[in-house]
């Protein structure tokens, strides 16, 4: 074991990026067709030979690939979800084969905007086509052919990666059995898209964005995808949680009558901007929010939430969190309620949490519990 | 609430549960009878708990289980969506009982209601003892018993007719399980009702 390195027993240990290229055309619901594309992966455990314990996770706005596991040149960045996904956790990987995937229009070496466009030799920057949920769905869906996998055990995914599981179990019924779908909605409010909006809004009018061509420019919208970072945190957490992590403590002394950082929470909120403006690319930040926005599958459907999932033929848990306030648990009731309409196998958990949004990533015993329970039933 | 009773109870309610009917289960705890009505009836369903803990076992149970707050009433479920609703052994847990009963039977065809009887002679021997009953179906402690709701064979009848549920069928048990004819408000421990028609509120 390599106990030099302390990684636990439960963790998958030192886990490597992988990468497929894809050489015919993808045509994306706004019509564009991208020529080609690849997508970064990792895998976590090992395929049964009947093909039929495989797990997709699917990430949420800024998550990839990396949701389990550490790299060997890099043993403290471990993944974004390794508290679920490891050897005796509840997606058990002596059990299932799990795929975790960075989507189409990622900053994290799949192709997106900062891959270089084809015809013009450049990065795409802001040329890159928007991409939705049902083009991602339909990329991953390339991948699992690629793997052999002609259903999936599960789909997994929290808030903008339960919109993926969901729209896999309508478009690609026959391709997965289980969806788990964690924080999520069937749709963004009116709200959800004017905190998008705000985001967005923050990263175009900074003057180093250069409307998406900031590359050629050697700068980034740094002050812009701060801010929208800083909002976006703002939404994850609930007010319960805010109040009791920082309250109104000042860092040092007292009131400097000044607008330097002097509460807590501002300093926290920095931080956070100024990690991920350093780490994550703004037009990504720019697809990613659009593809939430456009998230609808009752559109398509008159209107009919139930008559949207009049194709699936999975089985559903949905969970929400009691301070979730950007995906209350009312939202996720909306798409329980559709799937009882149609018959279908559905069990919903609503787990007390004061963190918020957030909660979906961390390890609250009956929140993993629920998880636990649900993935040991199903057979493989 | 004991194992054998639950299984008394079980059997009952089985018996009248059509083969592969749609069933919702309000109060269901581990889901201990849709088990036994998914693998005795073939019934499918749902599942409606409050408590965390009692979530998880029914998932382990592999049983579809709803996390909702059955005092928020049944607004979310469509009329007339299941065969038969049945709440067993949880009425009494609840404050809002003329709006359940009612909308057990909007959702559903048919209900089911199961409960233990405070009439008991057993029951009503502690009252005149200067207690409250603590019993096998009572089996809690004034302090800390979940009932919140105390009412008797005769007193569930008695709104049932004021709420125009029709009483289709009527089992009484005694303390060893076996069925009351006579006398059952006073015989009787616990009592099963298989429920029908009713206001059914804004059923379409």
């Amino acid at each position: 074991m390599a106990n030099e390195l302390s990684i636990p027993e439960d963790s998958v240990g030192i886990v490597s990026p992988l990468c497929a290229r894809f050489d015919t055309p993808l045509t994306l619901k706004s019509g564009a067709v991208l020529p080609g594309f690849e997508l970064m992966y990792e895998t976590y455990g090992e395929l049964n030979a009947a093909r039929s314990n495989a797990v997709l996770v699917c990430p949420a706005l800024s998550g990839h690939h990396h949701a389990a596991g550490v790299y060997a040149d890099a043993p403290k960045n471990t993944g974004w979800w390794d508290n679920l996904i490891g050897p005796g956790k509840p997606l058990d990987t002596r059990k299932f084969f799990v795929i975790s995937v960075n989507n189409l229009g990622g900053c994290h070496g799949s192709t997106g905007p900062m891959s270089i466009n084809p015809e013009s030799g450049k990065p795409w920057g802001a040329d890159f086509p928007v991409v939705t949920v049902e083009d991602w769905v339909a990329a991953q869906s390339l991948l699992a052919d690629r793997l052999g996998i002609d259903c999936w055990a599960a789909i997994i995914g929290g808030s903008l990666g339960g919109m993926q599981a969901m729209a896999w179990t309508i478009h690609l019924p026959a391709r997965v059995r289980h969806a788990l779908v964690i924080a999520s909605a069937p749709k963004l409010t009116a709200q959800n898209i004017a905190f998008n909006e705000v985001a967005r809004q923050a990263i175009i009018t900074d003057p180093d964005f250069h409307g998406g061509h900031f590359y050629e420019h050697n700068t980034l919208p740094r002050r812009g995808l701060r801010l929208a970072r800083m909002l976006g945190h703002i939404t994850y957490q609930s007010d319960d949680l805010m109040a009791e992590k920082f309250g109104r403590r000042l860092r040092e002394g007292g009131r400097k009558f000044s607008f330097e950082v002097e509460f807590e929470v501002e300093s926290y909120l920095r931080y956070q901007g100024d990690k991920f403006a350093g780490s994550f690319d703004a037009n990504t930040y720019l697809l990613a929010t659009r593809a939430l926005d456009y998230f609808d599958p009752a559109h398509d459907a008159g209107g009919d939430l139930a008559a949207a999932f009049a194709p699936a033929t999975a089985d559903y848990l949905l969970v929400s969190f009691s301070t979730d306030w950007r995906f209350a648990p009312s939202r996720s009731r909306e798409i329980v309620d559709a799937l009882m309409r149609k018959g279908r196998n559905v069990s919903y958990a609503e787990i007390e949490s004061s963190a918020g949004h957030d909660s979906f990533l961390l390890d609250d015993p009956h929140y993993h519990a629920v998880l636990r329970a649900y993935f040991d039933n199903i057979t493989v | 609430m004991t194992a054998l009773d639950g299984r008394i109870d079980y059997d009952v309610i089985a018996g009248w549960v059509s083969p592969g009917a749609r069933v919702l289960d309000l109060g269901c705890g581990d889901g201990a009878l849709l088990r036994h009505l998914k693998d005795s009836r073939g019934a499918s369903g749902y599942g409606v708990e409050i408590d965390i803990e009692r979530v998880i076992s029914c998932m382990r149970n592999g049983i579809n289980v709803l996390q909702i707050d059955l005092e928020k009433g049944l607004y979310d479920f469509v009329d007339q969506s299941f065969d038969l609703v049945i709440i067993s052994n949880a009425l009494q847990t609840l404050h809002r009982t003329e709006k359940l009963l009612t909308e057990m039977l909007r959702v559903g065809r048919e209900a089911v209601v199961s409960f233990p009887n405070f009439a008991f002679w057993k029951h009503r021997m502690a009252i005149m003892d200067g207690h409250m009953p603590v019993s096998d179906r009572l089996p809690y402690q004034w302090y800390d018993t979940p009932n919140v709701r105390f009412f008797t064979i005769a007193d569930f009848e008695a709104l049932c007719d004021k709420l125009g549920i029709e009483v289709r069928e009527r089992l009484v048990l005694d303390d060893a399980g076996q069925p009351v004819t006579d006398e059952p408000n006073f015989l009787g421990s616990f009592a099963l009702y298989r429920l029908g028609g009713g206001a059914g509120g804004s059923r379409g």
